[in-house]
């Protein structure tokens, strides 16, 4: 520690704040809040999933093919934004737009099927007012959805930085950050999956 | 469709307590306004302190923010114990249920998040970057930000007094009660929106001070030798960035509950309330550790200085703080035995709680061992220090009583437990950060305050507080519950009547405390700290001029001891005059966090009162005002070496005169 207190004293005039290593790691900090917010919601529907109140069960509504589908978007574009910072980080203007692109179209297909599947959901009766069950899985679901939305937005935003100004320091740091928040939002993701979808249909 | 939602002219109350309270409030506030702008000052707040990311400057607004809500919570206080005083013997009193029950709902919720959690974290703003030889914390913006949201919160709570009505609930808000069918009005949806917003804000602060703990300490300070007050604090934020979203989850599921006719925790369709106590726990408890392991750090810094003594076992010190942070995440369930979980599960639950005793006798003692033979100095911090240790100790030791679930099944919700959380509360809390507020007040502002009034300050919360809370110990083991609007039972009122003797002789403290501050800026030159020393303090912050120069450090120290200040001096390395200074890089002052701030009250209002349009508006308006600053040119600018040579020189030649 005693060493990138030193390193981060001789090189004060540029460093002093909001630098990018205290960024990434004050970034990588709110990441452990949010893991603990969703814990929370898993937490939850671990308690009130089998309270379905003479309703439907997981089994009676997920459709696994659709959710596959899903899934393998979202996991395509956590492998097309590690290519993204590939190119960010060789400071490759085109490739770095390309690939925040191709991300962008797997993350809204992940959501166009999430909101087909909720809206199916719904129009077939089992909204998420119908029980305890049902109330704990959208909101579980919905608030992963609501994190790829926010992400959505800020490719968006990170798209027309680097279009317009290149790829600073400043740039590729907050890439970087939104790279972690999308490859975060890809485990937790892989925990839905597993743990409401697949452990459901069984 | 209704532009004004909910919101009509039978949302102000008719209450004639509510309306005078009002009048006052709004003469008050006139009165502000007028002076404010015959004095020409507004542009100077605004440019100086609201849009200030200066961390010290920060600081001290928070602790303004906490005050003035001590003084609102404690109003709540003293209308609860009047009340019981007169309402015996199946009289009604003066305060109808309706009322009543907003009262206790609003002083815990004010007292716990918007009296404690600011003063805490002032004193953490103030000092901890001051401690670790840092010029700033890690994200400026964000720390001015954070401030914004906790004062947004805190206007939602008062405009509830003015507009619609607070929660009905207690501080806890337990569903089913809190849901929509036991409580349709304003209420929850105030309580809710005031503590999603601040909350969102302390977390913000959790994850900043982290970060400047982790990443911006003085060369040569390694992490074990972090002063212990920054360590305690440090160890508050582990708990903040770990507990919070715990609560900003179980409100959100409230808010779905209440909203969107969700299901969490209705007694129908399959919702389990317990699911929500268990939530609010998780991270009520680690709250109640967030509140007191700072203030265990005050003391440390102030027993430590007044003896004259390097502080016993700073490490165990830590580790025990560690330890307390630790099992402070696994005791949640002691605050429902009730709930009927199996034997074993209480069981284990009242060990762990048991436990929690060990690490905080380790800091009784550490603090007595240093005062042992040590040169004490009897200052009002001081005094703050011994009516602690008496104090907490009676505290602990009631709260290891209630940790035991046989003990727990009598004692439950009665005015026992009520007379054990203030205690600790009180005694543990608060009294530190009024210690650590006559420590560090000449650091912070410049001068001293009249001792003899601090003095006379304290004796009245201690005794006042003895008069106010002993007897509920009594009470409770009468039988007497909490929460209750009237009695008719005459064993109680003796008791009854002794505690609200104690409010009023803490209402004497508080004037005291307000009457030291008035004088102290009245006298302010006479008093004037022109050392920057004025204790001969141990750590950095006390190498600095007071107030401290606006970029805290004009070379960054290097750091070679534990009582880092204490080691220049002795070598003689302290107060060196340089040849030559390098250009400061400093954050600008920004706009952008009290307008965010304006956004969340205003997107909060219009979420209690379905206005819809409003709340849409204003969500949209945060997130652009959020991209906006985040591609903000100009934020930071260099202060130039001639400037910081004149004020370095200025406060050097202080010291050589004083």
């Amino acid at each position: 520690m005693s060493t990138s207190a030193t390193a981060h004293h001789d090189a004060h005039h540029d460093e002093h704040h909001d630098t990018g290593r205290n960024t990434t790691l004050g970034f990588w900090i709110y990441l452990m809040t949010d893991c603990i917010l969703f814990s929370c919601f898993f937490a939850t529907y671990a308690v009130l999933f089998m309270n379905t109140a003479g309703g439907v069960s997981g089994k009676d509504i997920f459709d696994l093919n659709l959710i596959a589908g899903g899934t393998a978007a979202l996991l395509l574009s956590s492998i097309t934004f590690g290519f993204a910072m590939i190119s960010a980080y060789k400071k490759s203007k085109g490739g770095t737009l390309l690939w925040l692109a191709v991300t962008f179209l797997f993350g809204a297909t992940f959501i166009a099927i999430e909101l087909y599947e909720f809206n199916h959901l719904i129009h077939a009766g089992h909204g998420p007012s119908t029980s305890a069950f049902l109330t704990a899985f959208f909101s579980l679901v919905g608030l992963h959805g609501l994190h790829v939305t926010a992400g959505l937005l800020w490719i968006t935003i990170m798209f027309i930085d680097v279009a317009k100004r290149g790829l600073k320091d400043r740039t590729v740091t907050r890439l970087g950050c939104l790279s972690l928040f999308w490859h975060f939002l890809d485990v937790i993701w892989i925990c839905v999956f597993s743990f409401v979808y697949l452990m459901g249909a069984m | 469709m209704n532009l004004l939602g909910k919101l009509s002219w039978d949302a102000i109350p008719h209450d004639p307590i509510v309306l005078v309270t009002l009048a006052i409030v709004a003469i008050g506030g006139a009165a502000l306004f007028v002076f404010m702008t015959l004095a020409k000052k507004w542009g100077w707040l605004w440019r100086e302190w609201l849009t200030s990311v200066d961390h010290k400057r920060l600081g001290i607004m928070y602790i303004i923010l906490a005050l003035v809500m001590l003084v609102r919570g404690f109003a709540d206080a003293i209308m609860m114990r009047t009340q019981l005083a007169v309402a015996t013997n199946g009289s009604e009193g003066y305060l109808p249920p309706h009322h009543y029950d907003q009262i206790f709902t609003a002083h815990g919720v004010i007292m716990i998040i918007f009296m404690a959690m600011p003063f805490m974290i002032g004193l953490m703003n103030i000092i901890v970057p001051l401690q670790i030889g840092a010029r700033d914390v890690a994200f400026p913006f964000l720390n001015n930000l954070s401030f914004w949201l906790a004062v947004s919160g805190a206007l939602l709570v008062n405009i509830s007094l003015g507009l619609g009505e607070f929660a009905m609930t207690g501080w806890v808000a337990y569903p089913p009660l809190s849901g929509l069918e036991f409580s349709p009005g304003t209420g929850v949806d105030y309580y809710i929106w005031a503590l999603q917003i601040s909350g969102i804000g302390t977390t913000l602060t959790g994850v900043n001070f982290l970060v400047t703990v982790l990443k911006m300490r003085a060369p040569g300070m390694k992490l074990m030798e972090m002063p212990i007050f920054t360590w305690t604090c440090t160890w508050a934020n582990v708990l903040i960035v770990a507990s919070f979203p715990i609560l900003t989850a179980a409100l959100a599921m409230l808010t779905l509950d209440r909203y969107l006719d969700f299901h969490f925790f209705t007694n129908d369709l399959g919702g389990n309330s317990m699911m929500y106590i268990n939530l609010f726990w998780a991270w009520g408890h680690p709250e109640v550790y967030i509140l007191v392991l700072p203030a265990f750090g005050m003391f440390s810094e102030i027993v430590s200085t007044f003896s004259g003594k390097r502080l016993f076992g700073h490490k165990s010190m830590i580790y025990a703080s560690g330890v307390i942070s630790l099992l402070g995440f696994i005791v949640w369930l002691h605050h429902f035995f009730t709930m009927g979980s199996s034997a074993n599960v209480n069981a284990f639950f009242g060990i762990m709680t048991m436990i929690i005793a060990i690490p905080t006798g380790v800091k009784l003692f550490n603090w007595l061992f240093t005062m042992y033979k040590g040169r004490i100095r009897m200052t009002v911090p001081m005094y703050w220090v011994m009516g602690f240790m008496i104090t907490f100790s009676i505290g602990g030791m009631t709260g290891v009583l209630l940790a035991i679930p046989g003990a727990d099944y009598v004692l439950h919700n009665s005015l026992f437990l009520i007379a054990h959380f203030h205690n600790t509360i009180i005694g543990g809390a608060v009294f530190g950060y009024l210690a650590g507020f006559a420590f560090w007040f000449p650091k912070a502002m410049g001068f001293h305050l009249d001792p003899k009034l601090g003095k006379v300050s304290f004796w009245c919360w201690f005794i006042g507080f003895f008069l106010a809370f002993m007897p509920l110990y009594v009470l409770g083991f009468l039988g007497m519950t909490r929460r209750l609007n009237h009695t008719d039972n005459p064993d109680w009122n003796v008791w009854l009547y002794i505690a609200a003797v104690g409010a009023f002789v803490i209402a004497i403290g508080i004037a005291a405390f307000v009457l030291q501050l008035i004088l102290g800026f009245k006298n302010k030159d006479k008093n004037l700290d022109k050392t920057g020393d004025p204790w001969n303090g141990h750590t950095l912050e006390w190498s600095l001029a007071s107030p401290p120069q606006f970029y805290n450090f004009a070379k960054i120290p290097h750091v070679e001891d534990l009582d880092a200040f204490t080691d220049m001096k002795e070598k003689g390395t302290a107060y060196q005059r340089h040849a030559s200074y390098e250009p400061i890089h400093m954050p600008s002052n920004t706009n952008a966090g009290p307008i965010m701030g304006l956004l969340a009250t205003a997107m909060g209002f219009a979420l209690i009162w379905h206005i819809w349009w409003l709340a849409g508006a204003s969500f949209i308006g945060l997130i652009v005002a959020f991209i906006f600053r985040a591609y903000a040119s100009n934020t930071d600018y260099y202060v130039q070496p001639d400037e910081v040579a004149r004020i370095e020189n200025e406060h050097l030649d202080n010291v050589a005169k004083g």
